[in-house]
């Protein structure tokens, strides 16, 4: 057993993976609290997913290490598997099984005596409404019942820790709600301490007591929802929302020319979102919009979005780098690697 | 306490493995057919009792002029030639005029052959001398020419026996067939009755199969499951490595097995295959030429990302193995540097132990040798596998 230093339950030291030369983690150092909601925010291959999976001892950190519980993840990776449960954004379920034999199968695997095993799949089940489908095959789900299944398959050893990546990939509103609220219920009822990865801001806001935001395998800032925004809508920084009726190339130029003006993001044909700083910039966007004949329909002081953080910090848009997935196949030992995420 | 877990958590995922088997009805339907469809396929496409030959279509072309006005010797020929045909069936025999016409028709596929009595057949038996025959053969199929060849030539072979014992009758030996044929030649195997080819194939088929489907099967089952994410789940789970890879093992095993059995039960009860030797040998050898692959599918399991790759590999490393371990063609057979290769390959003595058991009745010290190399080869194999299996597990 390691001490753990201020009732942390994860200490991650200058953890880094590496594919051939590809660095998909790159030195990392974070501490997530006991019964912390933890989201690790980024596009698709900035490392959050190889991240979750080192940590959760499926793939071997290239250097460094971390302790969860005050287990080694390297040293004692068994007892750290004790310790933790991990929903992966692909299915952990075998089809042709059904919902209780496939809890029945890995809770064996965790050696949860016969009964208690019984009766917890029970309560499991009874708690994402799915003991109506106790005994049919996991094949015949909808999406939302399988993602359902596959976070309580998770919750069979009855983790400390639980890791959750994309959980809300790919499911519809509802069924995201869903999942968020028995996260929050999970971690409030049971103080489960939870680690997620999403590119979803909205995942990452209504849910996580912390965020780390994470591109290129670093780190690039951690704090609270709250605390994030602040570093953006301080004193000098202003989001602007303008909607213009002639909206061109030519306008959205001489706007982002100016001085005060950190970024421009055109949002549809008539709205564009602009982040200035300094007290005359207002003035300064309207003005040089009226000098090139720009008909301005409407203006808004924006709240800053976690969106708007991750801009003004990385430069470049979450959108701008996602849908980058790369089969695993392609990344290990034959010819270029390419910059995947880590699988 | 770790051994026992280690045995319980393989049990758990064989029976997860076969329970997915056996909820999968069009696979488990194949699984009995594709061993059915070999087996008959094997079982009837090669004769299974000897000379099946009938109805070869043959063409006869007399050129004989005769000697003194007289063609009796090539009547005679030809009367005792249909006489011995009308009892076996073995020719259909028609009369063509020419040589150039047998040819002809062997161009075009009506004939299989041909014989020609030559034109001073006659003059040379009754001046006492041989007389000649000639048979004419299709080189385009070199096994059809063979077998009418030795159709032929036992034919003619027996005929000029008859005429012999006929021509000595004024010796008045007691037994004229010593003197016109010395040798009485006959052969027995070490057996009682007489195995058919499919006597010889059984075993290497069954071998093969069982082998084959294990070898197969496990980069299979563990490149799928990496795939779809499910070997993430036994993965962050508590258990030792190694018992991922022995249940998947023993699940293929189980499966490879049920296959032997079906192959087995066709052979006996559809071919007539008899098993000489214990049967629980049988199983036993089955066994351990599982064991032997495994290794080598493990090996082929650590080296694939994905299901395709996989089974792609496997075709390519299967096709040799069929062909070059003796399980269709005899390895005596085969050139030098291919019989050499096909002594690096368990199958070869897998087929060859079964083969032995099965045909031949033998035991264990008798197929000791094939024993020893299969073990070893197990042995070898699985402690490279191993190594190389749990680096590719934590990568």
């Amino acid at each position: 057993m390691i001490i753990m230093e201020n009732n942390s339950i994860i200490q991650v030291k200058n953890l880094t993976k590496m594919f051939g030369k590809f660095t998909a983690v790159d030195d990392i150092s974070f501490n997530v609290k006991k019964g912390e909601i933890f989201g690790l925010l980024g596009p698709n291959g900035a490392g959050k997913s190889t991240t979750l999976r080192v940590l959760s001892t499926l793939a071997r950190p290239t250097k460094g290490t971390a302790v969860i519980g005050g287990y080694d993840i390297l040293k004692n990776d068994n007892e750290v598997r004790k310790l933790i449960g991990i929903v992966s954004e692909k299915m952990i379920m075998y089809n042709r099984l059904t919902a209780a034999e496939n809890l029945r199968f890995f809770g064996n695997l965790f050696n949860i005596p016969k009964d208690v095993l019984n009766k917890r799949i029970d309560d499991l089940l009874e708690l994402v409404q799915l003991t109506k489908w106790k005994n049919s095959q996991v094949g015949t789900f909808s999406t939302g019942m399988r993602q359902r299944i596959n976070v309580v398959r998770a919750l069979l050893n009855m983790p400390q820790v639980l890791f959750l990546d994309e959980p809300t990939l790919g499911l519809d509103p509802q069924s995201s709600v869903e999942i968020r609220e028995f996260v929050k219920k999970l971690n409030q009822e049971n103080g489960t301490t939870v680690l997620i990865t999403t590119h979803m801001m909205v995942d990452a806001d209504l849910l996580c007591d912390r965020i780390a935001i994470v591109d290129h395998g670093k780190i690039v800032a951690l704090d609270t929802s709250t605390n994030l925004k602040k570093t953006i809508s301080g004193a000098d920084t202003t989001i602007i929302s303008l909607e213009l009726a002639n909206l061109n190339q030519e306008l959205i130029d001489t706007v982002r020319k100016l001085d005060c003006v950190d970024s421009v993001t055109q949002e549809n044909s008539m709205h564009l979102r602009i982040i200035v700083h300094g007290s005359e910039a207002f003035d300064s966007v309207l003005d040089s919009v009226r000098v090139k004949k720009g008909k301005i329909n409407s203006v808004q002081n924006l709240q800053p979005t976690l969106e708007d953080v991750f801009l003004h910090i990385t430069g470049h848009q979450v959108r701008d780098v996602a849908d980058q997935k790369i089969p695993m196949e392609t990344r290990r030992r034959f010819g270029q690697r390419p910059q995947a995420r880590g699988r | 306490m770790g051994a026992k877990n280690l045995l319980s958590h393989s049990f758990r995922i064989a029976a997860k493995d076969l329970t997915e088997l056996f909820r999968n009805r069009l696979g488990l339907v194949l699984l009995i057919v594709m061993p059915l469809f070999m087996m008959v396929m094997v079982g009837f496409i090669y004769p299974s009792n000897g000379s099946t030959l009938n109805n070869l279509p043959i063409g006869l072309v007399d050129e004989d002029v005769g000697y003194n006005n007289s063609t009796i010797p090539s009547q005679a020929f030809i009367m005792g030639l249909q006489a011995f045909n009308a009892q076996t069936n073995m020719l259909k025999l028609s009369n063509v005029s020419t040589v150039a016409d047998i040819k002809d028709m062997v161009q075009s596929g009506e004939l299989n052959g041909g014989i020609i009595i030559s034109s001073n057949f006659s003059e040379s038996i009754i001046t006492g001398q041989q007389g000649v025959l000639i048979i004419m053969s299709d080189q385009s199929n070199p096994q059809v020419s063979a077998t009418v060849q030795a159709a032929l030539s036992a034919v003619f072979d027996q005929m000029g026996t008859q005429l012999a014992i006929q021509n000595v009758q004024p010796l008045n030996a007691t037994n004229p067939l010593a003197i016109v044929k010395p040798y009485n030649v006959q052969t027995q195997g070490v057996v009682s009755g007489t195995p058919s080819y499919f006597d010889f194939i059984a075993p290497g088929i069954i071998a093969m199969t069982v082998m084959m489907s294990v070898m197969t099967g496990l980069p299979v089952a563990i490149s799928q499951e990496k795939e779809i994410g499910t070997m993430d789940g036994m993965m962050v789970a508590p258990i030792n490595r190694l018992s991922i890879i022995l249940g998947k093992t023993m699940g293929q095993v189980a499966r490879g097995l049920i296959q032997g059995v079906i192959i087995l039960v066709l052979a006996v009860e559809l071919f007539g295959v008899t098993i000489h030797g214990n049967i629980l040998l049988v199983f036993g050898l089955l066994l351990l030429g599982i064991f032997s692959f495994v290794g080598l599918g493990i090996v082929i399991t650590s080296f694939t990302k994905d299901q395709e790759t996989a089974q792609m590999l496997m075709m390519t490393l299967m096709f040799p193995m069929m062909f070059l371990s003796g399980v269709f063609f005899p390895i005596q057979q085969m050139p030098w540097y291919m019989q050499s290769i096909s002594h690096f390959l368990p199958l070869t003595y897998a087929a060859d132990a079964l083969r032995k058991v099965m045909v031949l009745g033998a035991d264990i010290p008798a197929i000791s040798p094939e024993l020893i190399i299969l073990i070893t080869f197990g042995v070898v194999m699985t402690a490279i596998a191993l190594p190389v299996f749990r680096r590719m597990m934590t990568r």
